[in-house]
């Protein structure tokens, strides 16, 4: 699909398109006011969408409760087409839903290497198939190569999450989630990482969902833009539209 | 001369018992960050399983298939159906958990055993062996020191070399991170219980021919001397835990030899107290990583 398709698709998103990640009227919290209140969000295979928002609008809270980490109190999580609200986090990696959560996100007693097998443990069975998957990672992410024998707590914070991409990519899953995955990290940085993350997703076919407040950064690479303020989506419009609304940007995005 | 070899290679043997058994406290601080106090009064069930095996079947390697097996059953029932109830937001719940655990399983001992030594023989000979005119260890010590040093080698390997191993190390320092890459985590802690178990089984069923006999007591010494090698390496370290074990081994066989056996656990707690006053974390602890 090309990327107007794939822009056209998102502004009907709500239609009847088979979704691979789908939440159905999802209400998430803990006690009193709900963290997410009563959301729907439909993303079709391949598609790159920018989770946008101030900090507290619920983005991570959407995540942990698509990856399992989090129970709702109502609604469905549906991956390709299949109900998952009830599995455990485990069932849904091992099923291709992949994350990357916000911060700890490598194991640093661990070695490059070793987080990378990590990776490849349920969808790649086989010691050779792993292997060869981890050398196709390396030359994707150089600066890893020549770590590779290093543990995850000697890592710089760029290293760190390009470990954490990487290891998420290596088990070619169908949804990956990222949380924040720029925070604290240079600007060049983040652009070699968004490329890759754009270049893993026009060649596999692999669905994003990228929570960012880095606005710009998130929205050069994404098909579409979804903004959520106070556990509710206020904007759902292809990327180049919200980042072509000052008004949006003003109101929710802060900038 | 010959009395120093001679209690440096007895002493080794002892401390490679110490080191098993301190590894044993390892393997469950890494899995499940608890200090298990039960460790010794399980592992003493498991032997007791395995004297009534060697009793009815006269064969040592049963009965340390036994104690292996027991160790194993035993983990998994005080993981699955005690600790895995107690409160995991602070440590001492599960700490008062295990010391109420070790009064029940002294308990039921006493009541099936009654408080008497019961002896139990090693399967070789506890005569030293003689190289020229030294006596050096004896050939139990022999079997000791290569059945420990076996399975230091097999956690190894299990841990550094195998899938499992790969998972039961990520599961224990992030478990967050190892569900959401599909490990399942609480499996891992019952395994780590498990395998912990079964190797304190070990160094208890290896001490008994060396000391008076079985009793419901027989190795609270070893958790003591275990106890401080696990904290003096670092809870976290495997490494500590054996090269500590041997190092305490020797020096309570050397104080035992030249001193007399009233200032081994003297020098023990003073060793103690000396390492944590330097290095509080353990001498092997790992340097706490720094926020990225």
């Amino acid at each position: 699909m090309t990327a107007d398709a794939r822009a056209a698709e998102a502004v009907t998103s709500h239609g009847t398109t088979p979704a691979m990640l789908a939440v159905e009227g999802l209400v998430v919290g803990y006690s009193g006011a709900p963290v997410i209140d009563g959301m729907q969000l439909r993303l079709p295979p391949g598609q790159v969408v920018a989770l946008l928002g101030a900090n507290g609008a619920g983005k991570t809270t959407l995540l942990r409760t698509v990856s399992g980490l989090v129970a709702p109190r109502s609604g469905r999580v549906r991956l390709d087409g299949e109900d998952v609200t009830q599995t455990t986090v485990e069932d849904r990696a091992r099923r291709g839903l992949a994350q990357v959560p916000e911060g700890h996100s490598i194991v640093t007693e661990l070695t490059v290497d070793e987080n990378l097998h990590l990776g490849g443990l349920w969808r790649l069975p086989g010691t050779k198939a792993r292997r060869a998957a981890v050398d196709e990672m390396y030359q994707t992410f150089e600066p890893l190569a020549r770590r590779r024998a290093s543990l995850g707590h000697q890592l710089s914070g760029g290293e760190r999450q390009m470990l954490a991409l990487a290891r998420a990519l290596i088990a070619r899953p169908r949804v990956l989630l990222l949380d924040e995955p720029s925070l604290g990290l240079a600007p060049r940085v983040v652009a070699q990482l968004f490329a890759i993350l754009r270049d893993a997703a026009e060649r596999t076919g692999l669905t994003v969902l990228l929570a960012e407040q880095n606005v710009t950064s998130a929205l050069s690479i994404a098909d579409r833009g979804v903004v959520v303020s106070l556990g509710a989506i206020v904007a759902d419009a292809p990327a180049e539209k919200i980042a072509a609304d000052p008004a949006l940007r003003h109101a929710y995005l802060g900038f | 001369m010959d009395r120093l070899a001679f209690l440096l290679a007895t002493g080794l043997a002892r401390g490679l018992v110490i080191a098993l058994f301190a590894l044993s406290l390892v393997i469950i601080w890494r899995a499940a960050r608890i200090v298990n106090f039960a460790q010794a009064a399980m592992a003493t069930v498991a032997v007791y399983v395995a004297y009534a095996v060697v009793t009815w079947t006269g064969s040592y390697w049963l009965a340390l298939v036994a104690a292996v097996v027991t160790g194993m059953l035993v983990g998994f029932a005080v993981e699955r159906w005690l600790i895995r109830r107690v409160p995991r937001d602070n440590p001492l719940p599960g700490m008062i958990v295990a010391i109420g655990l070790v009064m029940i399983l002294h308990s039921v001992i006493g009541i099936l055993f009654g408080p008497r030594h019961v002896p139990m023989r090693a399967p070789f000979s506890r005569e030293p062996l003689y190289v020229g005119d030294v006596a050096v260890l004896s050939p139990y010590d022999l079997f000791v020191l290569l059945l420990a040093l076996g399975i230091v080698v097999a956690l190894a390997v299990l841990f550094n070399r195998t899938t499992l191993g790969l998972q039961l190390r990520a599961a224990a320092t992030a478990p967050e991170v190892s569900r959401l890459l599909g490990i399942r985590v609480p499996r891992m802690v019952t395994i780590g219980w498990m395998l912990s178990s079964a190797v304190a089984a070990v160094a208890v069923l290896l001490l008994i021919p060396t000391e008076l006999g079985l009793n419901a007591h027989s190795a609270d010494i070893l958790f003591v001397h275990a106890f401080t090698v696990a904290v003096l390496g670092g809870l976290d370290s495997p490494v500590g835990a054996i090269v500590g074990g041997v190092a305490v081994g020797v020096l309570i066989t050397l104080v035992t030899g030249f001193l007399g056996a009233g200032m081994a656990p003297i020098a023990v707690l003073a060793l103690l107290t000396l390492v944590l006053l330097v290095r509080p974390g353990g001498i092997f602890a790992v340097k706490e990583a720094r926020a990225a």
